[in-house]
């Protein structure tokens, strides 16, 4: 720590902070963190460093998104390992939850309260004035548009309205590191902008905001970087253009649209770059995945003159993380 | 626990201010307090609240039957006799199951109640010491057990006595004698409400069905005078026992154990409480949250 002191005072002063690394007290830290519930495994393994930005944790149900969020929330106790949250072990909520927003995927609120109460009542329990706590409330509601329905009971709220009415209560203190599970479930398109708007805004003013998802091409619009989970394991991890990256080594799915595609299968699969060749429903074409796009493209070439094939048209597939996110969940590929 | 920086504070300046301007023993003194406001709202308010209500009311609606249509008339106008009357229903009904049974409603429920709503991690993730909860939400159900049985406790002994001696109730509670029962067992319910509200407290965090233990406990109670002097002083009301003003014949089966004096019963009482909050805040600290079925 003193040393990381030295280093940042030393960085200061020589004007270029931004390019030393973050010190411990500016990231999450997960140090070969596992959780196990009695006999299941939760997350294995993870290690893992979060700058601020906007982080999403991407993985079908049940990779371990959840448990990740709860054990750096104390939520949950990591069974091995060691996490620390700008510095802070989730086991002091004291100090960690003064600078920590967490929006649960738990979808329950207190009896009988309304939008107002709600967010109010946690906010007295953090030691705030009732002055204090009032105007940090409602500011909080207006950010999430939640004005107009603040002082009506939760239990008539829709789903969308109860996810807004909680993502105010998670940023009513201003944290500056915000957990976000599975946010924009139940908000209709116009309020998933909105809201992806409000997260750039707060990244944007040097947040972590850490946030878990399915959808991909909202991931991909909105994150800085991207977590990768599959059955507990990280499987890719880094900036979203560093894990697309990741996987040049990796097959990349191709479509050649030609008139035999079987006879152009069979071909392929005589070179071993070449992972799979399924021919399209309509049989109007070959989906191939390849390791080697170049080797994969001048094959192409051969194959056509020599079985005097009508191509039509040749392309990748799917250029974006949802092609990664496949790759990495459907082949049980990419644990390094 | 002192209040100087930690290590931490020390290391990040930019985490050792809290957002509220407080620390150390001022902040937790603010959040106990915020907690206790908050959970007595809950607590005479709440939709848990209507049982409460109807144990404490129980007792005051007995002996107002017992004072307008009492079943032996003559026998019992006579102030020692009714003062042994009351130590039956005191004893019998409003301390070994009703409070019993109140403050395992209340106290169990502070933290079950929040795992059954599914509200708990709320309080966890607010910048409060798992501690700080559990002593604001203890002292929470002790103010309302104390209001509740207190007034029932001295509802009930009021009413019996002006009731059926309308004419010597003034004198015996204004001489001193009747005040002094009065308040004692007033104080018994107080104390009552501190032991079982401990008790139950602990008991809520541990079991997710709580009424087995409850059940276990509420026999443990009555058979404490059939035990052995060593285990009695394992209990509640062994200590409550030797405080009522008006002693009550365990029947002829009562193991006896030395009745334990006032001095040391309070004291032992505070101490058994002490002991048991505390193991309460080490236990909640390592406490996951998963509600079942998620
Ligand atoms: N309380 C629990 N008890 C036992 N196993 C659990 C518990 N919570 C989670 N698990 C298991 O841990 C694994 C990871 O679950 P987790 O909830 O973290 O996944 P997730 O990525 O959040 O899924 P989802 O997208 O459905 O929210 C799963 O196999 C799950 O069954
Ligand atoms: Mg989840």
């Amino acid at each position: 720590m003193t040393t990381n002191l030295a280093a940042k005072a030393e960085a200061v002063s020589n004007g270029h902070a931004v390019l030393e690394p973050l010190p411990a007290d500016r990231k999450i830290v997960f140090e070969g963190v596992s959780k196990f519930y009695g006999e299941v495994l939760g997350v294995n393994r993870v290690n893992l460093e979060v700058s601020p930005g906007i982080t999403s944790l991407v993985g079908p149900n049940g990779s371990g998104k959840t448990t990740l969020m709860n054990l750096m929330a104390g939520l949950l106790r990591p069974t091995t390992g060691r996490i620390s949250v700008l510095g802070v072990s989730p086991n002091e909520p004291e100090l960690l939850f003064d600078h920590v927003g967490y929006c649960s995927q738990f979808d329950s609120f207190p009896r009988g309260a309304t939008a107002r109460e709600f967010v109010e009542f946690y906010l007295r329990v953090h030691g705030y004035s009732r002055q204090r706590t009032a105007d940090m409330a409602h500011a909080a509601l207006e950010r999430v548009s939640m004005t107009e329905a603040a002082d009506r009971k939760i239990a008539g709220f829709s789903k969308g309205m109860r996810q807004r009415v909680r993502l105010a209560q998670s940023i009513a203190h201003d944290p500056s590191v915000l957990i976000l599970d599975e946010p924009l479930n139940g908000l209709d398109p116009m309020a998933r902008a909105e809201i992806i708007g409000l997260f750039r805004r707060l990244a944007d003013a040097g947040m972590h905001l850490i946030i878990s998802s399915h959808i991909l091409h909202e991931v991909d619009m909105m994150s800085d970087s991207v977590v990768l989970l599959h059955n507990g394991y990280i499987v890719a991890e880094g900036e979203v253009h560093g894990v697309r990256d990741e996987i040049g080594e990796h097959p990349i799915q191709i479509l050649v649209r030609c008139d035999r595609p079987q006879a152009l299968a069979a071909r392929l699969f005589e070179h071993d770059h070449i992972v799979e060749a399924r021919v399209h429903d309509d049989r109007g074409g070959l989906f191939v995945k390849t390791r080697r796009p170049d080797e994969f493209y001048l094959l192409l070439n051969t194959v056509i003159v020599e079985q005097n094939l009508a191509v039509e048209s040749v392309g990748p597939v799917d250029d974006d993380l949802n092609a990664v996110y496949q790759y990495l969940i459907t082949s049980e590929g990419g644990q390094h | 626990m002192s209040t100087s920086p930690t290590e931490n504070e020390m290391q990040q300046p930019s985490l050792s201010v809290h957002g509220t301007g407080y620390h150390g023993w001022a902040l937790w003194m603010r959040q106990t307090l915020a907690i206790l406001q908050l959970e007595l709202v809950k607590n005479f308010w709440g939709r848990r609240a209507l049982l409460l209500y109807l144990i404490a009311a129980l007792p005051v609606a007995l002996v107002s039957m017992l004072s307008l249509l009492p079943p032996d008339a003559d026998e019992m106008r006579e102030l020692g006799r009714l003062s042994q009357v009351f130590a039956a229903i005191y004893g019998g009904l409003i301390l070994r199951t009703l409070i019993f049974f109140g403050c395992a409603w209340v106290f169990m429920n502070l933290f079950r109640g929040e795992v059954v709503d599914r509200s708990l991690h709320y309080y966890f993730l607010s910048p409060v010491r798992r501690e700080v909860l559990v002593v604001g939400k203890y002292l929470s159900g002790l103010i309302a057990t104390i209001i509740l049985f207190g007034s029932a406790t001295a509802a009930s002994m009021l009413i019996l006595f002006y009731g059926l001696l309308p004419a010597e109730a003034s004198a015996y509670f204004l001489s001193g004698i009747g005040a002094r029962h009065l308040l004692t067992y007033v104080g018994v319910t107080i104390l009552a409400c501190i032991g079982y509200g401990a008790v139950f407290l602990i008991v809520g965090l541990f079991f997710r069905n709580p009424i087995v233990p409850a059940l276990l406990l509420y026999g443990w109670e009555w058979l404490n005078f059939l035990l052995p002097p060593g285990l009695k002083k394992i209990s509640v009301i062994h200590y409550l026992h030797s405080l009522v003003p008006v002693p009550l014949s365990e029947g002829p089966f009562a193991v006896l154990a030395e009745p334990t004096p006032a001095y040391l019963a309070v004291p032992s009482l505070f101490i058994f409480t002490g002991v048991i909050i505390f193991l309460a805040g080490l236990h909640i600290r390592r406490m996951e949250i998963s509600y079942a079925g998620e």
